[in-house]
């Protein structure tokens, strides 16, 4: 009971969120400077979960070369920046970490 | 010739790629959410409910360690603060738009359907039929993710961890964040939200997370205010087709 109250209480605020100004829009306007902002959310909102991914893997930084998951993740870096594509990019990055996790 | 039809089935092709890494990341919550000891109904029931990823992981790593309610829906809260974000992005998009859609789209408004949706948004093209490709990148997504959930919770824990299927997350949002950096001002936000993550890595709740993107945000306006560029352009082009 008391544990699908949390998945229900989960699930409202989640909703609340995604609702909020696609609602509020009705009666505002979202100022220019609001707007400029929003276009710099996604970079620094997935680059604030992929730096800990890569650089903090067991609760630590992690700049060694021993780091697969750095090295997977420069090495897709690279792949998505020459060719875009996603797919090549996660495959790459899954391939060179169980390669380099096989060598390491 | 343009259609909802159409729309639909393209928005449906430009999420694919990114399915391929939200099935291995599904299946994952899937084992690990019954590891973490919730039942399996609770489990697949937090997908459809919650339909979060990241939050649905905290969530029942959480609940596992028998956290109060209300400590687990305020972290929800925090972990999916991005989103009130994204919604103020597609609210221009959506506004002409029945309270029914606004309703639907706004339970898909997930990180991988906002990615390719803001994209189409910004493109110049026939705005008329844009809410039936959100729609498809959202149900396509909607989908997958109840499947692969209810995979990995089929499979339990007979997936090894050696295979490190979680690395997936990070690889796809690579796969989104990087092509997306066209001027220095993009750049400069991604690179100041990424090391102060690092450097807020050890505080609890995930405050790190919104601590990061709020100075990467900060440090993108000021860097575009101080050097303004031709990355004014897209958001010109934004209020235009919306004029339309």
């Amino acid at each position: 009971m008391t544990l699908w109250l949390s998945i229900l209480g989960m699930g409202m605020v989640t909703y609340a969120i995604r609702l909020s100004f696609i609602l509020l829009l009705e009666r505002v306007e979202i100022p220019w400077r609001v707007r400029q902002a929003l276009r710099f959310v996604p970079p620094a909102v997935l680059s604030a979960i992929i730096f800990p991914e890569l650089l903090w893997p067991h609760g630590a930084l992690d700049l060694s070369l021993g780091n697969v998951r750095l090295l997977a993740g420069l090495l897709a870096a690279l792949v998505a920046w020459r060719t875009r594509n996603v797919l090549l990019t996660i495959a790459v990055g899954m391939g060179a970490l169980w390669i380099l996790q096989a060598i390491l | 010739m343009v259609t909802g039809r159409s729309e639909f089935l393209a928005g449906v092709r430009a999420e694919l790629p990114i399915l391929l890494g939200v099935i291995p990341f599904g299946m994952i919550y899937g084992v690990l959410a019954l590891s973490a000891g919730l039942p399996s109904g609770a489990a697949l029931g937090m997908s459809s409910i919650v339909f979060a990823g990241s939050a649905q992981f905290v969530g029942t790593q959480l609940i596992g360690a028998g956290t109060p309610g209300i400590v687990v829906v305020l972290t929800t809260f925090v972990v999916n603060l991005r989103h009130m974000l994204y919604s103020a992005s597609v609210a221009p998009h959506v506004r002409h738009l029945r309270p029914v859609w606004k309703w639907l789209l706004a339970y898909l408004l997930t990180d991988e359907a906002y990615a390719v949706t803001i994209i189409h948004y910004n493109r110049e093209s026939d705005p008329a039929h844009k809410h039936w490709y959100f729609l498809g990148a959202g149900l396509a997504l909607w989908g997958t993710w109840q499947a692969s959930t209810a995979v990995g919770i089929f499979l339990g824990a007979r997936v090894p961890a050696s295979w490190a299927l979680d690395f997936t997350l990070a690889l796809t949002f690579i796969a989104i964040v990087i092509p997306a950096l066209r001027d220095r001002a993009s750049v400069a936000a991604a690179l100041s939200a990424g090391v102060v993550a690092l450097l807020a890595a050890g505080l609890p709740y995930k405050l790190g997370l919104m601590l990061a993107a709020l100075t990467g945000i900060v440090a993108g306006v000021a860097l575009e205010t101080l050097y303004p560029s031709a990355a004014r352009v897209p958001i010109a082009a934004q209020g235009e087709s919306r004029n339309r």
